[in-house]
């Protein structure tokens, strides 16, 4: 059985976004606070590729960061678990491949930023050099700057600067969405086959199924910062149970002719600051009854091996 | 709206309490309290008694709300060097650089903005160009030069105006005042005019700046493309959006023209609180140093007030805030 | 070896340099400031007397007027004071005190700007609260009121010959404090978008300190504005002196700068020796114009939205 490399425990973030203080006092406006992540659990099998997704807005990010330790939970845990007796390396690739490189630094530099102190000089170029052909850029691109380079390649340099980190855990928040999608298949194959190389373990986010389906060992989906389905890929996609899950299916880009417009939907997603009580999802789920107005439905195992959050599936 | 006012005058209050701080460190700490109310001058039981009631060994927030309690009340004790109470000695000084900084103010504005917008409606014609290369001239040069110069060509070489003093001035109650007498306005002019160059420029470029801007601005486009004529144009909408930036400079640059008085004081001897300072800190003077800056910390306080209040009235966006 | 080289190759046929060999301005500005600077450092070398040597010193020499008025000496090209000391010379060794005085008390205020706005926007929470609350205090008076109290306590305060031995630290760090406010807000706007950038989450995920990060990556980051905002301090810095000095606060006749020995030169301006204070109000003119001139162009060229 393989080891979970990490496991979050009843995570949970809110943000204060109350306006000042003197401000409220005057207007009598009450404290307000943004549930962006609300008491998820799951676990990362070393070596697979775990995927969540969800629309813009419903916690990927902050859930990413929270894994990351960049930000720390409100409630819950999130445990790292590594061999030999030390957590296991992560590295994060950002969404923005303009962002996440310094813009004054040789892309060299930026590449050699995580590896450990007692490196000579030398040996330091020699490694950016070897990894720059691993993710597929050529050994002198590491004199350049970030700017002489397009979105896809950024992308690999950053991917090259997790793997100078020694990491075995890559947090991919939304790694291929600001790529053109021919671009996106080169730099997702580049992961796959760094995964099966080098034995990597992801958490990748989307919101985008069609990609999802082609990383995802396991998957969650997410709506308004709770997890309301989660099982191995595969299952989910033959047999999605939740409503959410099964609109999402519908509106999946073909694979084959991934450009064809999504179905708009006429709903608008309720704001996080205001959450509709019982299930969350009941203002737009064509199954909703009495219950799931007033009953906060929780995520449970079913015998198929997946887990949801749905009154209406009863298996 | 109202909390905004509320942070605006919390604010304020700060200011005024870091400014009531320093100055009674000043009072208490450099100088000796017991000098500063009864002059050096005074006997030893008289220093006895006052020591008590001063309760000088009492803890420092006590001493400091006493400190305040008198403040409020115009309380700084007594000058060193001139033995007078000191509120007596900065309400005789306070007309003649009030006066001084309110003309020089008015010459300011006078001229600062219709040159302003001047060059922003002609910015490549030649005199526009000229009036720029003097109002940055103008940003560069110390005001005690412009004195001096004025000094050497006007009183020094062409013997027409007096180089020192307010000529005779008019008592009104307490307020002197030189405006009323034919010598008296002839003092105001050289320090006048020493004490707006800056300003003239200052708010020239900054007219010009603001008005150029907010003429690129799309809602000139459309005012124009509405078919209103180019005056109405500039006139209405650019120069009223560009005065906004301009008022708060304004308030800021009486702050800086209360300081620069000093300069001008000292150049042309005019007997204003630049004097009194000047004096006060040769002397070390220190209830007048301390009354000085609690005075012009308030003058500060009170003008940024104010200015942030007219933002408030004159810009819609501010109010809905 | 090779890095020098190409970092000033690639500096050379830089946008800044090509927009500045448009701006005829500005180059005239730099080269009027250079020759000045150049003036004031090696004004030991050049200057035509040694004006602060009281041997070389002769009192017949004194208030002689410039070199073509009538009574004037070719020797004392613009004139003397009335100590018989040559114009000229004092100008540069004048200028060399103000510049060093301008240039020191900016370098003061950059890093105390920089240091409490780095500390404040990359900590945020009260610390940030106080810091900015104190600039915005302090930013309720001018800064030349600021220097000049900092600088009449001081006055006040010490003992006449310690104040005198003293006169030119005290003098920048009046200038200095009274001027740190701008650098502190514009570095921590600038720390407050680099630190939630990115690079900056990628570092620390790889175990870069805190304190390296900020020094690494936020603090190269924030400097293009710093410097626009040091060289039109540099300006506002020099007057400041000027007028500290002119006051009697800054620097003694001993060791003037400019506006010290335009406070000399006005007790004589009734008198009609103008050219004692004239001729180093002027160079004072020039140093500041150009200092502003060179600035305004930098705030342009670099960043065209800067306030
Ligand atoms: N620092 C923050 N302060 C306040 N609200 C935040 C903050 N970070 C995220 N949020 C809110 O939390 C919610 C989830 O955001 P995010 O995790 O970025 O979503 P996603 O990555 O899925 O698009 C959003 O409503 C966002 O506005
Ligand atoms: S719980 Fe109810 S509202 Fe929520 S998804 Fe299930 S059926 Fe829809
Ligand atoms: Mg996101």
């Amino acid at each position: 059985m393989p080891a979970a490399v990490v496991s979050v425990r009843d995570v949970g973030r809110s943000f204060d976004v109350s306006a000042p203080l003197v401000q409220r006092l005057v207007t009598r406006a009450p404290r307000r606070s943004v549930r962006a992540v609300d008491g998820v659990s799951f676990e990362i099998e070393e070596g697979t590729t775990f995927a969540i997704v969800g629309e813009s807005g419903c916690g990927k990010s902050t859930l990413t960061r929270l894994v990351a330790g960049l930000d720390t939970p409100s409630e819950g845990e999130v445990t790292l678990l590594g061999r030999l007796g030390r957590g296991p390396r992560l590295q994060m690739v950002f969404q923005d491949p303009v962002g996440s490189l310094n813009p004054r630094w040789r892309i060299g530099r930026s590449i050699a930023e995580p590896m450990p102190e007692r490196l000579s000089g030398a040996a330091r170029q020699a490694r950016v050099a070897e990894l720059l052909q691993t993710v597929g850029l050529a050994a002198d691109d590491a004199a350049k700057f970030p700017h002489e380079f397009s979105g896809g390649q950024r992308q690999r340099i950053a991917i090259a600067r997790a793997l100078a980190a020694e990491a075995d855990l890559l947090l991919l928040d939304e790694p291929t969405s600001a790529l053109d999608v021919s671009v996106q298949a080169q730099v997702l194959n580049l992961l796959k086959d760094l995964q099966d190389r080098l034995g990597l373990t992801y958490l990748f986010i989307s919101h985008n199924l069609a990609v999802v389906r082609f990383m995802a060992d396991r998957l969650a989906i997410m709506y308004l910062g709770r997890i309301v389905e989660e099982g191995p890929a595969g299952r989910l996609f033959d047999a999605p149970a939740h409503p959410y899950t099964r609109k999402l299916l519908e509106t999946v880009p073909d694979v084959d002719n991934p450009r064809r417009a999504r179905e708009t939907e006429g709903f608008e997603v309720p704001s996080p600051l205001d959450l509709p009580g019982g299930c969350t999802f009941h203002p737009r789920c064509p199954l909703a009854g009495d219950r799931c107005r007033n009953e906060r439905p929780v995520l449970r195992d079913r015998p198929n091996g997946t887990r949801v959050a749905c009154h209406a599936v009863t298996d | 709206m109202l909390s905004l006012v509320l942070r605006r005058l919390g604010s304020v209050l700060l200011v005024m309490l870091v400014v009531a701080g320093m100055s009674f460190l000043i009072f208490n700490y450099l100088g000796d309290p017991v000098n500063n109310i009864l002059g050096v001058n005074a006997t030893l039981d008289e220093r006895d008694a006052l020591r008590r009631t001063l309760g000088l060994d009492q803890p420092t927030w006590v001493q400091f709300w006493r400190f305040l309690e008198r403040a409020v009340v115009g309380d700084f004790g007594i000058s060193y060097r001139n033995r007078l109470p000191v509120l007596e000695l900065i309400l005789s000084r306070l007309p003649a650089t009030l006066e001084l900084v309110f003309c020089a103010t008015v010459l300011a504005l006078g001229l600062g903005i219709p040159i302003g917008v001047y060059c922003a409606l002609r910015p490549r014609g030649a005199v526009s160009r000229v009036l720029q290369i003097v109002a940055l001239v103008g940003i560069s040069i110390p005001q005690f030069l412009i004195g001096m110069l004025l000094i050497l060509i006007l009183s020094v070489e062409l013997r027409w105006l007096s180089a020192f003093g307010r000529g005779e001035v008019v008592q009104i109650g307490w307020w002197s005042t030189g405006l009323l007498t034919e010598s008296g306005r002839q003092a105001l002019i050289m320090p006048v005019i020493t004490l707006a160059v800056f300003q003239i420029s200052m708010i020239m470029r900054l007219v010009q700046g603001e008005m150029q801007e907010v003429m690129r601005a799309d809602f000139i486009k459309f005012a124009r493309a509405r078919g209103l004529s180019d005056r109405s144009v500039h006139l209405r909408h650019a120069l009223r959006n560009s005065l906004l930036p301009v008022v708060t400079v304004v308030g800021m640059q009486i702050g800086s023209l209360i300081a620069f008085a000093i300069v001008c004081e000292a150049v042309f001897q005019w007997p204003g609180l630049g004097l009194l300072i000047l004096q006060a800190i040769e002397y070390a003077d220190f209830p007048v140093m301390a009354a000085y800056l609690a005075f012009v910390g308030f003058g500060f306080a009170m003008i940024n007030l104010t200015v942030d209040m007219i933002y408030l009235f004159i810009d819609p966006r501010m109010r809905r805030a | 070896m090779t890095r020098p080289v190409s970092l000033l190759r690639r500096g050379l046929d830089s946008d800044l340099v090509w927009q500045f060999r448009q701006a005829p301005a500005a180059v005239l500005a730099a080269a009027v400031l250079l020759v000045m600077v150049v003036c004031a450092v090696a004004a030991p070398l050049i200057a035509p007397h040694t004006p602060f040597d009281p041997g070389s010193l002769n009192l017949m020499d004194s208030r002689l007027p410039p070199a073509w008025v009538e009574g004037g000496n070719p020797s004392y090209l613009l004139g003397t004071d009335e100590q018989g000391r040559d114009v000229l010379s004092t100008i540069f060794y004048g200028m060399r005190i103000s510049l060093a005085v301008g240039v020191a008390a900016v370098l003061l205020s950059v890093t105390i700007g920089v240091t409490l706005g780095l500390v404040a926007g990359w900590f945020g929470g009260w610390i940030d609260a106080l810091i900015m609350r104190m600039g915005d205090v302090q930013l309720s008076f001018p800064t030349i009121m600021i220097a000049f109290f900092i600088d009449g306590v001081a006055k006040a305060v010490m003992p006449p010959d310690l104040h005198q031995a003293t006169r030119f630290y005290v003098v920048i760090l009046a200038i200095g404090v009274a001027d740190w406010v701008q650098f502190a807000r514009t570095v921590r706007a600038a720390t407050l978008i680099e630190k939630n950038k990115d690079y900056a989450a990628a570092a620390r995920l790889s175990g870069v300190s805190s304190l390296r990060i900020l020094f690494t990556h936020v603090l190269p980051n924030t400097m293009g504005p710093v410097i626009i905002l040091a060289t039109l301090g540099l300006g506002v810095a020099i007057l400041t002196e000027a007028i500290l000095s002119f006051l009697g606060l800054g620097m003694p006749p001993t060791q003037p700068s400019l506006g010290a020995l335009i406070r000399v030169g006005n007790d004589l301006l009734l008198s009609g020796e103008w050219w004692i204070s004239m001729f180093p109000g002027l160079a004072l003119v020039l140093l500041v114009l150009s200092v502003n001139i060179f600035g305004d162009w930098l705030r342009h060229a670099l960043n065209p939205r800067l306030k």
